[in-house]
């Protein structure tokens, strides 16, 4: 029986600027499916974390309930982490980045974790820019339960029992868009050189970056007739670009064919080279991001790589006005004034 | 690069470390697994049927199985397997119902081997039951060659030794002991089929600097005294003693010499200590016992005075290595050394010397006057005559010559049958069943063990430097036994790949502890190496390349370097594209094997057939 992984590593890995393995990044091991989708965004997350040389303790993982809200025990280890309620993942985001403005906040979550129970958080974290990554698994059905279909599964997509979808599917990506979220990219779980840089992105993003992955359900929906299997997704998937991320003042070496490159700079110097293959479409442009996903769509295709970013995002502290210090480095002092100060206030509003 | 052929058995036989670089391939990870399951009687009888004498080498073995072992390459330390093969000759039950029963139907056919060291008893184990009649010529009054004349006793009890060799002998071989064979043709001119030469390389090398001949009476050459303590000539040495020389054999030298009344014995070696010929444990041992190893320094000269040996003088030298990484040792230009000693043993090596062989007879030497002996047959230029062990190729060791020797019977098994002894040459027998029982259960014990290598117990040196025959290693109890079989990792059960099964998931990536695991573009091997998930940079070790994949057109590539052998790959694979299986491979030897291991764990009885069948 081996529900224990070894704790030997390959002699020879590599370390990051702080001198980590990757392994460091490494989480419990997981208890999903064997070939679930989200364990392969969980080693994603690891190595973009790894890559981007983030020190563990400056990252809260933060989820819901689900099969995809599992999945924080099996990245990062050593970081902060709050699996709250079904579809409430935002508003435990939304405090604790309203409380400590200097971590980075990763927020995973599944199709029934965002598109049904919790809609009505996930467009209210969007509309106010939290600055966090949203990640969703989206897999099309709901897993731990069976694989019923969720809100996101395709009209027409066949499930395992053979009963086919009668109702439209929830589109993420050009809903987020819609209300106005300032980072948003569409990749599968099965393409780790598309997810690694999206990932590193959106962490680097100021504001809210929302990634709708979608992460094959091996046991539930990997069968003929699903949209939503190995298969069916590399066969219909269309890209928007390729890209590569490069960390502030670090040259970025890829080299890329003759074609359209944009070099897009993320608000700490980070730069963003975008290799563009979709034609009439414009990253910057929320309007042509959502008719690209649509043209995408109606051609049957699931359009991947970077969709939509606002490079002058304003976040939700910045909106505010918020004190730049985290409330845990604030004196006693300054977090309650006392009964003078709040008399001047009172009077202030008289 | 091309996709792999696992069908070529000798993919996966590189895998398993241990057996690949072991001369005869015992199939080590099974032994291993028997000893963890307390079956030591089992576990010897592997040993047994592959290297004919596993109580000896559980002692003595230069385990070459050690530094490959993968464990090694992860956990800085190997596995001790020698140690765990005298664990399974210490506890081994009755072992004998399991050996092959005589009396054997004879087969009319007569074979001659001289010299009964392990080479010749090995051909003599392989033959016998086949029904040949075996004339075994030793000039000792005893069987066992080398074994017995050189490996100090407490190194290798006599009783070991005995017990082992006489397995052998009781399978009906005609011993002809304090027999000095003076002459091969006269062999030859008898009615023998074939003629087996396992002399052995009898001959000390001499050091001829000045002083050598004046101090004789006090000058040893290592074997000679080595072998002359054994058949109790010689029970004493001086009180200062210095040996030259820095293999295994001097090692032997300088740790007897102690327990003879030697109180400063030194070894004095011409090359650096790091890249002495002696095994590292070896060189430990005698350290352990006090034995000074004083390293670059050559021996100048002997210095007598009144026709006593006074001691020797050395030059201080150090190794310069030029481009082309061969070394050559410099004088530093430092006055010479002058080390008293009473007595002095030389063990600067060994060379072959067949006085006793004709030089008419059609049998070819080389200039070094070394005999022509094919590599795979182990025949000469006399179609009759085979050689092997240190006869064959020079010094080696105890294990390449029981390898020689099942070859040689091999070759002369088919010999007597006039079949080619070369395209008639069964493959080795090889085996690949799947381990799977359940989504996380395996037939073998697939956990990793983390704990460090088991060091052996030793008697004090109070007791080991009084009495020259009281063995200095205890033996792993079965309790440690147990614990250090469990670091094995179980190389031989083979993560084999099914590309057309593959979803191209990634689970197998992400699970694998320590990133063998890489799909990416197919390129030829340079480019791949560098491309691995964590570039594959030890060239010894292949990569496994798979198909191209049904999904994504890219290919699997495992470096096979540092795999664990864990099972998770296959455990996370949702297609079971991934699968654990065992891996069998067994060296073709004389006869037919009648019963093998047939799945882990349920290896029962090998014997041979015993009715003179031909392979």
């Amino acid at each position: 029986m081996t529900y224990v992984r070894s704790t030997f590593r390959h002699p020879a890995l590599p370390k990051n600027d702080l001198g980590y393995t990757v392994d460091y990044y490494e989480g419990s091991l997981s208890t999903l499916c064997a070939g679930c989708g989200h364990d392969s965004i969980n080693a994603a997350i690891v190595e973009a974390c790894w890559e981007l040389n983030i020190e563990p303790h400056k990252v809260a993982k933060l989820s819901g309930i689900g099969c995809s809200s599992k999945s924080p025990a099996y990245f990062l280890s050593n970081s902060h982490g709050f699996n709250s309620v079904h579809g409430r993942m935002p508003s435990v985001a939304t405090g604790a980045n309203l409380a400590n403005r200097d971590l980075i906040y990763f927020g995973v979550s599944g199709d029934g974790d965002t598109a049904s129970i919790g809609m009505g958080q996930f467009v209210h974290v969007v509309r106010r820019n939290l600055n966090m990554v949203y990640l969703v698994m989206n897999n099309g059905c709901y897993g731990l339960t069976k694989g019923q279909d969720s809100a996101t599964a395709d009209a027409g997509s066949k499930s395992k029992a053979g009963s086919v979808n009668l109702f439209e599917a929830i589109d993420l990506a050009s809903l987020a868009i819609e209300l106005g979220a300032t980072f948003v990219g569409q990749s599968f779980s099965g393409d780790k050189e598309q997810l690694i840089p999206l990932l590193k992105a959106a962490m680097k993003h100021k504001g809210f970056a929302m990634l709708n992955v979608i992460s094959p359900c091996v046991t539930f929906n990997n069968n003929p007739g699903s949209t939503k299997s190995y298969d069916y997704v590399r066969e219909h998937v269309e890209i928007t670009g390729t890209m590569d991320f490069a960390p502030m003042m670090k040259e970025i070496t890829a080299s890329y064919e003759a074609g359209s490159i944009n070099d897009l700079t993320m608000h700490d110097g980070s730069i963003i080279r975008l290799h563009k293959l979709a034609k009439d479409w414009d990253p910057f442009d929320p309007n042509s991001a959502m008719n690209a996903i649509h043209h995408a769509k109606r051609k049957g295709e699931i359009l991947t790589g970077l969709l939509y970013m606002d490079q002058d995002s304003i976040e939700l502290h910045e909106m505010l006005k918020t004190n730049e210090k985290p409330l845990n480095l604030l004196s006693k002092f300054q977090l309650c004034p006392g009964s003078e100060t709040l008399a001047k206030i009172n009077a202030g509003l008289r | 690069m091309k996709p792999t052929d696992i069908s070529d058995p000798e993919y996966f036989h590189k895998v398993v470390d241990c057996q690949y670089a072991c001369p005869a391939h015992t199939p080590v990870p099974e032994y291993i697994r028997l000893i963890a399951e307390g079956k030591y009687t089992e576990a010897y009888m592997i040993n047994w049927d592959s290297n004919v004498f596993p109580g000896i080498l559980g002692r003595t073995c230069d385990r070459p199985c050690e530094p490959a072992c993968r464990r090694g390459r992860i956990d800085e330390e190997p596995v001790a397997i020698c140690r765990l093969k005298r664990v399974a000759a210490d506890n081994r039950g009755d072992v004998e119902p399991l050996m092959p029963q005589g009396p054997f139907k004879p087969n009319g056919k007569k074979v001659a081997l001289i010299g009964a060291g392990p080479a010749s008893l090995t051909v003599a184990r392989d033959l016998a039951p086949l029904g040949y009649e075996i004339h075994l010529f030793d000039e000792q009054f005893k069987g066992g060659g080398f074994m017995l004349s050189q490996i100090p006793a407490f190194r290798l009890p006599e009783r070991v030794l005995d017990e082992e060799v006489n397995y052998i002998l009781d399978l009906g071989i005609h011993t002809h002991f304090k027999h000095y064979v003076s002459s091969l043709k006269d062999v030859l001119e008898q009615d023998y089929e074939a003629v087996f030469v396992g002399t052995g390389a009898p001959r000390g090398r001499e050091l001829k600097i000045p002083g050598r001949e004046e101090g004789d009476a006090n000058i040893h050459i290592g074997i000679n005294w080595l072998g002359s303590v054994a058949f109790e000539h010689t029970s004493k040495i001086g009180k200062t003693v210095i040996v030259l020389g820095g293999g295994n054999t001097a090692m032997d030298c300088c740790r007897t010499a102690r327990r003879l009344g030697g109180e400063d014995v030194k070894v004095i070696v011409r090359s650096p200590y790091q890249t002495m010929k002696a095994s590292p444990w070896e060189k430990e041992d005698a350290q352990h016992e006090d034995i000074p190893i004083i390293d670059n320094h050559v021996p100048k000269s002997f210095v007598v005075e009144n026709g006593r040996l006074k001691g020797v003088t050395f030059e201080k030298v150090e190794a310069k290595y030029d481009e082309a990484r061969k070394r050559s040792l410099v004088p530093t230009g430092e006055p010479e050394v002058f080390y008293p000693a009473d007595d002095v043993l030389v063990a600067i090596g060994q060379e072959n010397a067949f006085p006793w062989i004709e030089r008419n007879i059609g049998l070819d030497f080389d200039k070094w006057e070394m005999p022509v002996v094919d590599k795979t047959t182990f025949q000469s230029t006399h179609p009759k005559v085979f050689f092997g062990g240190d006869a064959a190729f020079g010094p080696e060791n105890v294990i390449t010559a029981v390898a020689h020797g099942h070859q040689a019977a091999v070759s002369i098994d088919l010999l007597c049958h006039k079949k080619n002894l070369l395209t008639e040459r069964l493959h080795p027998m090889v085996n690949l069943v799947s381990q799977k029982m359940g989504i996380h259960e395996w037939a073998y014990d697939s956990e990793i063990d983390e704990y460090d290598r088991l060091v052996v117990p030793q008697a004090p040196k109070t007791k080991t430097l009084v009495n020259r025959k009281q063995e200095v290693e205890l033996g792993f109890d079965p309790l440690a036994g147990y614990e250090e079989a469990k670091r094995c990792l179980n190389c031989d059960v083979q993560t084999v790949f099914n590309a057309p099964k593959c979803i191209e998931c990634d689970a197998c990536v992400d699970i694998c502890p320590t990133a063998c695991i890489t799909f990416t573009a197919n390129e030829e091997e340079p480019e791949l190496r560098q491309h691995t998930k964590v570039p594959a940079l030890n060239l010894t070790q292949d990569l496994y390349v798979s198909e191209t994949l049904p999904q994504t057109k890219r290919i699997m590539v495992k470096d096979e370097d540092v795999c664990l052998h864990c099972g998770l790959c296959a455990e996370r694979c949702p297609t079971a594209a991934w699968d654990m299986q065992a891996f069998w491979y067994n060296v073709t030897k004389a006869g037919e094997v009648k019963f093998g291991p047939t799945m882990i764990g349920n290896m029962v009885q090998i014997t041979r057939n015993g009715n003179g069948a031909t392979p």
